[in-house]
C-alpha cells in the first residue's frame, strides 16, 4: 500500500519535472521573437539603455516606418510571393507528372532517367550556382522574377516524395479507370491526382518555406534593391544599420511577418507537413 | 496474336506518356542540374578570365586551395560547426521529444512554439540573435553581467552561430523523433515495469535502440545541412567582421571566391572539395551505424 503511494508520488515528480523542462524549452525558443517585438517598439536610446529596459517606456512604430524607407518592402513582399508562387506551381506540376509516371507506368530507360533525379538530390545546390548564375546572366535575365525561380523550376526532392506517395496508391484504381476508358492521363489527372492531396500540401509548404528563407541564389542574381527577396534584402539592411537594433528588428519583423501568419493558421498541416518530408 | 497486338499497343502507349509526364523534370534536371554539375567539374580546372571565359589550368586551382591556410580553417571551421551543433542538438531533440512524448497537456501548443523558428527565414531570426549577442548592449551580456564579444571575439563566435543553429533545428528534429518514439509499441514498457526495470534502463535498453534508425536518417539530415552551412553564419559574421575567417564555413568561403573576388575556378574547386567531404562523412556514418542502428525489430 505504502509502496503504491510512493510510486503514485514519483509519478507525480515526473510529470511536474517534464513540464517545468517543457516551459524553460519553450521560454527559451519564444524568447528572442519576444525580444525582436519588445526592441522594435523601442526607441534606439532605449534600446540601449544599461540595465536594459524589458518594457518600452512608450510605444513608437517609428522604426517600421525607417524600415519600410531603407528597403522596398512592397516590392520585397511581392517578389517573394511571385517567386514562392512560381516554385511552388512548378514543383507540384512537374512533380506530380513524373512522380506518377515513375511510379505507375513502364517505359524504357525508367531507371536510368531516375538515376538522374537520385543524383540531383544528393548534390548540394551549390555545386549549380555558378553555372546557373551564368545561365541566367546570358539569357540577360538577372534581377527578374524568372531569376530567382529559375532553379526551382523543377523539383528532384518533390519527384522522388511524390512518387513514393503514387507507390502507395494501389495500381487496380488507375486500372479500374483505365478499363472505364480514361486514357493514362486522365487517369492520372481525374484519378490518380486527387488522391495525392496531403502530400501535394505537404510538398506545397516545405518548397515554400525553403524557398522563403532561401539567402545565397537572391543574392547572387539579383543586385537591385526592387527586385530582391525579404531575405535578400534584410542581408542590406544588416549592412545599413549596423548598430540600429530598433529598425533591424523591425525590419526582421517585417520579413518574417507573412510565413508566420500563415503558420498561426496552418500550424497542424505546417508541422505535419514539414516532417513528412523529413530526411531532406 | 491479335491480343499480343492490342496489348503491344496499349504498351507503346504507356510508355510515350511515361515519356510525356517525365520530360519536363528530365529537361529540367538536364539543363538546370546535371549540365551545371559537369560545367562545376570542368570549372574546377579552369582559371576564370572574366567576362564568362575561362582558360584550363589543369589541378591548379586545386593546388592553391590546399596551399591556402583560410581554405584549411574554412575546412575545419565547416567539421567544427558539425561537432558543436550535430550531437547536442540531437541530444536535446531527443530529450523535448521524449518529454513531448509523455502524457502532458498543451502538447500541441508546445510543438508549435519548438517548431516556430523553422519557419522563419535564418536571415530574419540571425538578426535578432546579433541583437541578443551584441556585446555592449545584448541582453545575454547584460542579463549574466558578463562581457563577452560574442560576435566578433574569434574563439567565440563560432559558439554563438553553433547556439543559433541548434535553437533552429531544434524543432524539426524533434517532431521527426517524436514520430519515431510514437511507433514504439507500449507493451515493451509495461514488460520493464514488471521486471523493475529503472527509466533510465529503459531508455537506453528500449528507447534508444528502437528509435535509433530515426535518429539515424534525423543525424544524416542535420549533418548534410551542417556541411554546407552558410547563410547563418554569413548573417551573424558579415565580411568585414574580423572574426570572419575564424568562423566562415566552406560554403561562406565558396560564396566569397565565386561572387565576391570573382574567381569561379577557385570557388569550383571549394564546391567540389565540399562535395568530396560530405561523401566521405555519408560513407563513415553508414559504415558506423551498424555499431548503433538497430534494424531488427
Amino acid at each position: 500500500m505504502k509502496r503504491s503511494a510512493s510510486l503514485e508520488q514519483s509519478r507525480k515528480m515526473t510529470t511536474i519535472l517534464t513540464y517545468v523542462v517543457l516551459v524553460l524549452g519553450a521560454i527559451i525558443m519564444i524568447f528572442p521573437f519576444i525580444w525582436m517585438i519588445l526592441t522594435s517598439l523601442k526607441t534606439v536610446p532605449e534600446s540601449m539603455k544599461v540595465p536594459p529596459s524589458i518594457f518600452p517606456n512608450e510605444l513608437v512604430t517609428g522604426n517600421f516606418g525607417d524600415a519600410m524607407k531603407s528597403l522596398p518592402f512592397l516590392n520585397l513582399y511581392l517578389n517573394t510571393g511571385l517567386m514562392v508562387f512560381f516554385r511552388v506551381i512548378c514543383a507540384v506540376v512537374f512533380s506530380s507528372m513524373a512522380g506518377y509516371a515513375f511510379a505507375k507506368l513502364n517505359f524504357r530507360g525508367k531507371n536510368l532517367l531516375f538515376g538522374i533525379v537520385l543524383v540531383q538530390m544528393s548534390l548540394p545546390s551549390q555545386i549549380f550556382i555558378i553555372p546557373q548564375y551564368q545561365m541566367v546572366a546570358k539569357m540577360g535575365m538577372a534581377n527578374t522574377i524568372f531569376a530567382l525561380v529559375f532553379p526551382g523550376l523543377v523539383s528532384a526532392f518533390g519527384v522522388f516524395f511524390l512518387r513514393q506517395t503514387y507507390m502507395g496508391i494501389p495500381t487496380e484504381i488507375g486500372e479500374a479507370a483505365y478499363l472505364d476508358g480514361c486514357n493514362q492521363w486522365q487517369t492520372f489527372y481525374k484519378v490518380m491526382f486527387p488522391l495525392t492531396g496531403t502530400s501535394v500540401a505537404a510538398l506545397t509548404i516545405f518548397t515554400a518555406v525553403f524557398a522563403y528563407g532561401d539567402l545565397m541564389w537572391p543574392l547572387v542574381v539579383n543586385s537591385d534593391l526592387t527586385m530582391m527577396t525579404l531575405s535578400s534584402g534584410l542581408a542590406t539592411l544588416r549592412g545599413q544599420f549596423t548598430t540600429n537594433f530598433p529598425v533591424l528588428m523591425a525590419g526582421s519583423l517585417l520579413a518574417m511577418l507573412p510565413m508566420v501568419i500563415l503558420y498561426m493558421i496552418f500550424q497542424r498541416q505546417f508541422i505535419e507537413g514539414i516532417a513528412s518530408t523529413g530526411g531532406k | 496474336m491479335k491480343k499480343g497486338m492490342k496489348l503491344s499497343v496499349a504498351a507503346r502507349r504507356e510508355e510515350n506518356w511515361g515519356w510525356i509526364m517525365v520530360a519536363p523534370t528530365i529537361i529540367g534536371l538536364i539543363v538546370l542540374n546535371l549540365w551545371p554539375f559537369v560545367q562545376t567539374l570542368y570549372t574546377s580546372f579552369c582559371e576564370h578570365l572574366g567576362f564568362g571565359h575561362y582558360k584550363f589550368i589543369g589541378l591548379g586551382n586545386y593546388i592553391e586551395i590546399f596551399q591556402t591556410p583560410e581554405f584549411w580553417k574554412a575546412t575545419w571551421n565547416t567539421i567544427y560547426f558539425c561537432i558543436l551543433t550535430v550531437p547536442v542538438g540531437l541530444f536535446l531533440a531527443l530529450l523535448v521529444a521524449m518529454l513531448l512524448n509523455a502524457k502532458i497537456k498543451g502538447k500541441g501548443i508546445f510543438r508549435t512554439i519548438f517548431f516556430l523558428p523553422m519557419v522563419c527565414a535564418p536571415a530574419a531570426v540571425t538578426m535578432v540573435w546579433r541583437w541578443i549577442f551584441n556585446a555592449e548592449y545584448g541582453i545575454l551580456n547584460q542579463m549574466f553581467g558578463t562581457h563577452v564579444n560574442w560576435i566578433t571575439d574569434s574563439k567565440v563566435v563560432m559558439i554563438a552561430c553553433a547556439i543559433v543553429a541548434i535553437w533552429s533545428n531544434i524543432g524539426y528534429d524533434a517532431v521527426l523523433l517524436l514520430a519515431g518514439l510514437q511507433n514504439i509499441s507500449k507493451s515493451y514498457y509495461e514488460a520493464a515495469n514488471i521486471d523493475g526495470a529503472t527509466k533510465v534502463t529503459q531508455f537506453f535498453q528500449i528507447t534508444l535502440p528502437m528509435v535509433s534508425p530515426t535518429l539515424f536518417v534525423v543525424m544524416i539530415m542535420r549533418l548534410m545541412s551542417a556541411v554546407k552551412v552558410y547563410d547563418l553564419i554569413y548573417m551573424m559574421v558579415e565580411e568585414t567582421n574580423p572574426a570572419v575567417t575564424s568562423v566562415q564555413s566552406l560554403m561562406y568561403l565558396f560564396y566569397r571566391e565565386s561572387f565576391i573576388a570573382g574567381s569561379r575556378g577557385t570557388g569550383s574547386a571549394i564546391v567540389i572539395w565540399t562535395v568530396l567531404l560530405i561523401g566521405a562523412i555519408t560513407v563513415l556514418q553508414f559504415i558506423g551505424q551498424k555499431k548503433w542502428v538497430n534494424y531488427d525489430v
